[in-house]
């Protein structure tokens, strides 16, 4: 498999993702 | 003092990282491919004399008036933040703990690795790959993080942070 950070929108579109887990994460532990 | 510490902290915090964070989307978004095409081309010194160690100075000091602007701005609610404490401190604790670990691939893992990609430091060919492939995924890394990090930043007060979170 491709390592997407070799990739400049793979880099992006992996931050987007880890954007909304946490979000979700961090929302779910606020319990909002 | 309130003035000093909020208004002026965060102006400090926001400019120095938008200093920071503006010269990692120059290395990442410009220079990569730049240099790459320079290199082929014959033409890539001039970039790395000129250029990377100058862009390379702003950059790390950069990224450590942000961090400690951050730090100042957190004041005593610091522990609230990185320990996750207090319910209105988690979405700028995870902004805070991403920022710290961009920190820290700046210090230990991309700097060091560029002194010997630019010469500043003596190291072989094998080396020099293996520092600028280092360098690079440390780069690649802290643009990945960089994302969340300015959502937890801009999400994580008043007005922001409840209609995020509700809270």
């Amino acid at each position: 498999m491709k390592n997407p950070l070799d990739s400049l929108w793979g880099t992006v579109v992996s931050g987007l993702v880890l954007t909304v887990i946490l979000y979700l994460l961090v929302r779910s532990v606020m319990g909002g | 003092m309130d003035f000093v510490h909020y208004a002026l902290g965060r102006w400090v915090h926001i400019g120095a990282g938008v200093m920071w964070i503006g010269l990692l989307y120059y290395f990442n978004f410009v220079n990569a491919a730049a240099a790459k095409a320079a290199t082929a081309d014959g033409t890539a010194a001039g970039i790395s004399r000129h250029v990377m160690p100058r862009a390379l100075l702003f950059f790390r000091w950069a990224a450590v008036i942000t961090w400690v602007a951050g730090a100042l701005l957190l004041g005593t609610r610091l522990p609230d933040a990185f320990l996750f404490l207090s319910k209105a401190y988690v979405p700028i604790g995870v902004g805070a703990w991403l920022g710290t670990i961009m920190l820290f691939n700046v210090w230990v893992l991309i700097w060091p690795n560029q002194q010997k990609v630019l010469g500043m430091k003596s190291a072989d060919d094998e080396a020099k790959i293996k520092a600028r492939r280092t360098a690079f995924l440390a780069s690649r890394i802290n643009t990945l993080l960089s994302i969340p990090t300015l959502f937890f930043m801009s999400a994580s007060g008043g007005l922001f942070r409840a209609a995020y979170f509700s809270f």
